[in-house]
C-alpha cells in the first residue's frame, strides 16, 4: 500500500516536471538558449495566483485562465525586446540574460510578496480526497497529473499534427534553414518562447496550492527540469514526458527506499545518460 | 533578373567577398566554380540575407535585396538549397516537403508551380519514401528532397550550393540532370560547384572565383579554350 502512495506522489510530482520542462525544452531545442528565468516565471506564476486567489477569488480556474495570459505576454517582451537584440552576440549573452532576468524576478517577487512562505487554499472538490483499494489519496495530486496529461496530448497534436507544429519540429532540427524557406522564425521564435513561459506559468498556479508560494521554489524545481531535459533529450516532447516520469518516481521512491542518497538520484540517472547517450534518451544522435 | 553589385562580406571579423558582381538572366543554368574557401557559399547567403553585406547592391526585378531577413527574401522568389542538404532529419519525407510550401511565394503561382504530387511524380523515390524520417535517406535521396524543398515554394531563381558534394559520380549525374529538369519547368538557377567536369554537362555560362572575387565570366566554349583559368583557379 505504501507503494502505491509514493508511486501516485511520483506522478504528481511528474506532471509538474513536465508542466515546466515541456516549455523549456522547446524554447532550448529550437532557440539553443538555457533559460535560467524559465522558473522563475514559474514561481511568478505562482504569486500571481496567490494574489488572484486571496484577494479577489477563491477560484483555482480564474488563476489558471489568467496567469498563463499574462506570463505569455511576460514571455513575448522578454524575447522581443531583451532576448532578440542579444542574439547575435550569442549563447552566452542569452544564457548571462535569463540569467540576470532570473535574479530580477526573484528579487522582485520577494520585495512585493515577502520573504515568506503563502498558502494558496482550494476548496471544493480540490481539496477533497478520494479512496483507491482501501487507501485515502487527496484529489488535488491527481488532479496535477491528469492537467499534465491534458497539456501533453495538446502539445502533442499541435506538434504532430498541425502545420505550426512542423514548423516548430523543423526549427528545433535546423531554424536557418527553416528561415530561408520562407517562414518568419523570429516570430515563431517569440511565440514559442512566450508560450513556454505561459506554461511554466500554468505550472506555477498548479505548484501553489500543493507546495505553498515561496521565493525559493523556482530554484528547487530549476535543478529538476534541467535534468529532465538533458536525460530526454534537447527540444524531444516525448523525451520530456518520460525523463518527467523517470524523475518524479525516482525522487519519490528514493525517499522510501534510500532517503540519504535521494536527493543525488536525479543527478546519478543524468550522468550516467550522458555518458551512455550524451544527446539524452530521445535526442537526435547528431547534436 | 538578379543583380549582384560590388557585394562585400564580412564572417567573423574576416573580409570574405571583395566586390563580387554577378549577373543571372530569366531561365539560366549559371555555376560558379572556384577551389574550396574562396567565397562561393558566402556569396549565396548574401543573395539570401543569411549573410548581410556591408556594401554593395544586390537587386531582385530592381527590388533592394540587402537587409531584407532570409524569410523575406524567399518569399520574393528566391529559394535557397544549402550546402552539406540540411533535409528536417525528424520530420517524414512529406512534412519536409510541406515545410517548402509554408513560405511559398504568392505572387507566382502560375506556370512554375510546384506541387507536391507533381514532386513524386517526377521523384518516384521520394514518393515511396514519402513517410520515411529524413534522417532515413540516402545521401543522393536527401539532395532531391532538399532540391524538392525548396521547389516547394515555387521560385523563380534557385541557389544550389555544392548540390553534388559527398555523393557517388551516378548519384551526381542524377542529381544534376535533377536540376537541368528543373531549368528546364522555367526556373532560374544558380549553382556552385567544385566539379568542374560535371558543372560543364549542365550549365549554360560560368563565373570563376577567387578570393572573393570573380576572375572570369563566359560560356562553356569561353571556359573550355580559357585553359589558364582552369589550371590557376579550378584544377588541383
Amino acid at each position: 500500500m505504501e507503494i502505491l502512495i509514493f508511486f501516485l506522489h511520483g506522478l504528481g510530482y511528474a506532471g509538474l516536471l513536465f508542466l515546466v520542462s515541456a516549455g523549456l525544452t522547446l524554447i532550448f531545442g529550437m532557440m539553443n538558449i538555457l533559460n535560467f528565468a524559465h522558473a522563475a516565471m514559474y514561481m511568478l506564476g505562482a504569486y500571481l495566483s496567490y494574489s488572484i486567489m486571496n484577494h479577489f477569488t477563491g477560484q483555482l480556474w480564474i488563476s489558471l485562465l489568467i496567469c498563463p495570459v499574462a506570463l505569455f505576454i511576460i514571455g513575448a517582451l522578454v524575447q522581443r525586446f531583451l532576448l532578440r537584440p542579444v542574439h547575435k552576440l550569442g549563447h552566452v549573452h542569452e544564457l548571462l540574460m535569463t540569467f540576470g532576468l532570473a535574479y530580477i524576478i526573484t528579487e522582485l517577487v520577494q520585495w512585493y510578496w515577502g520573504n515568506y512562505p503563502l498558502a494558496v487554499n482550494v476548496d471544493g472538490v480540490l481539496n477533497s480526497t478520494v479512496h483507491v483499494i482501501g487507501l485515502t489519496y487527496p484529489v488535488y495530486r491527481i488532479f496535477i497529473f491528469l492537467c499534465a496529461i491534458v497539456v501533453g496530448t495538446l502539445m502533442a497534436l499541435i506538434l504532430y499534427k498541425t502545420r505550426l507544429g512542423i514548423i516548430i519540429r523543423a526549427a528545433v532540427n535546423d531554424s536557418e534553414m527553416v528561415n530561408a524557406l520562407g517562414v518568419n522564425v523570429p516570430l515563431v521564435f517569440t511565440g514559442v518562447f512566450a508560450f513556454g513561459t505561459a506554461l511554466s506559468g500554468f505550472a506555477g498556479v498548479i505548484a501553489a496550492p500543493l507546495l505553498s508560494v515561496f521565493p525559493g521554489m523556482a530554484h528547487e524545481i530549476l535543478i529538476d527540469a534541467f535534468v529532465v531535459i538533458v536525460v530526454g533529450g534537447f527540444g524531444s516532447l516525448g523525451g520530456a514526458v518520460v525523463a518527467s516520469l523517470i524523475i518524479g518516481l525516482l525522487q519519490s521512491f528514493g525517499v522510501l527506499l534510500i532517503p540519504q542518497l535521494s536527493m543525488a538520484l536525479a543527478y546519478l540517472l543524468m550522468v550516467i545518460v550522458l555518458i551512455i547517450k550524451p544527446s539524452g534518451l530521445f535526442g537526435e544522435e547528431s547534436l | 533578373m538578379l543583380e549582384v553589385r560590388d557585394i562585400h562580406s564580412y564572417y567573423g571579423g574576416s573580409h570574405i567577398l571583395h566586390g563580387v558582381i554577378m549577373d543571372l538572366k530569366e531561365g539560366e543554368l549559371v555555376c560558379l566554380l572556384g577551389r574550396n574557401g574562396v567565397g562561393k557559399s558566402t556569396t549565396l547567403k548574401s543573395i539570401m540575407g543569411i549573410v548581410q553585406p556591408k556594401q554593395g547592391s544586390i537587386r531582385f526585378n530592381d527590388k533592394e535585396l540587402i537587409g531584407s531577413a532570409p524569410y523575406q527574401v524567399a518569399r520574393l522568389g528566391i529559394g535557397y538549397v544549402p550546402e552539406d542538404r540540411r533535409i528536417f532529419r525528424s520530420l517524414t519525407v512529406h512534412e519536409n516537403l510541406l515545410m517548402g510550401i509554408k513560405g511559398r511565394n504568392k505572387d507566382n503561382t502560375g506556370k512554375n508551380s510546384w506541387s507536391i504530387e507533381q514532386v513524386y511524380d517526377l521523384f518516384p523515390n521520394l514518393g515511396k519514401r514519402r513517410n520515411n524520417k529524413g534522417a532515413h535517406l540516402s545521401g543522393g535521396e536527401q539532395q532531391m528532397l532538399t532540391v524538392s524543398r525548396t521547389l516547394m515554394g515555387n521560385p523563380r531563381i534557385i541557389l544550389v550550393d555544392e548540390p553534388t558534394e559527398g555523393l557517388a559520380p551516378l548519384v551526381a549525374k542524377d542529381v544534376l540532370d535533377m536540376l537541368a529538369t528543373v531549368r528546364k519547368s522555367g526556373v532560374t538557377v544558380l549553382m556552385v560547384e567544385q566539379n568542374f567536369k560535371l558543372a560543364v554537362k549542365v550549365a549554360d555560362r560560368f563565373y570563376v572565383m577567387t578570393k572573393g572575387q570573380i576572375v572570369f565570366e563566359g560560356d562553356r566554349e569561353a571556359l573550355l579554350a580559357a585553359e589558364d583559368v582552369r589550371k590557376k583557379y579550378l584544377e588541383v
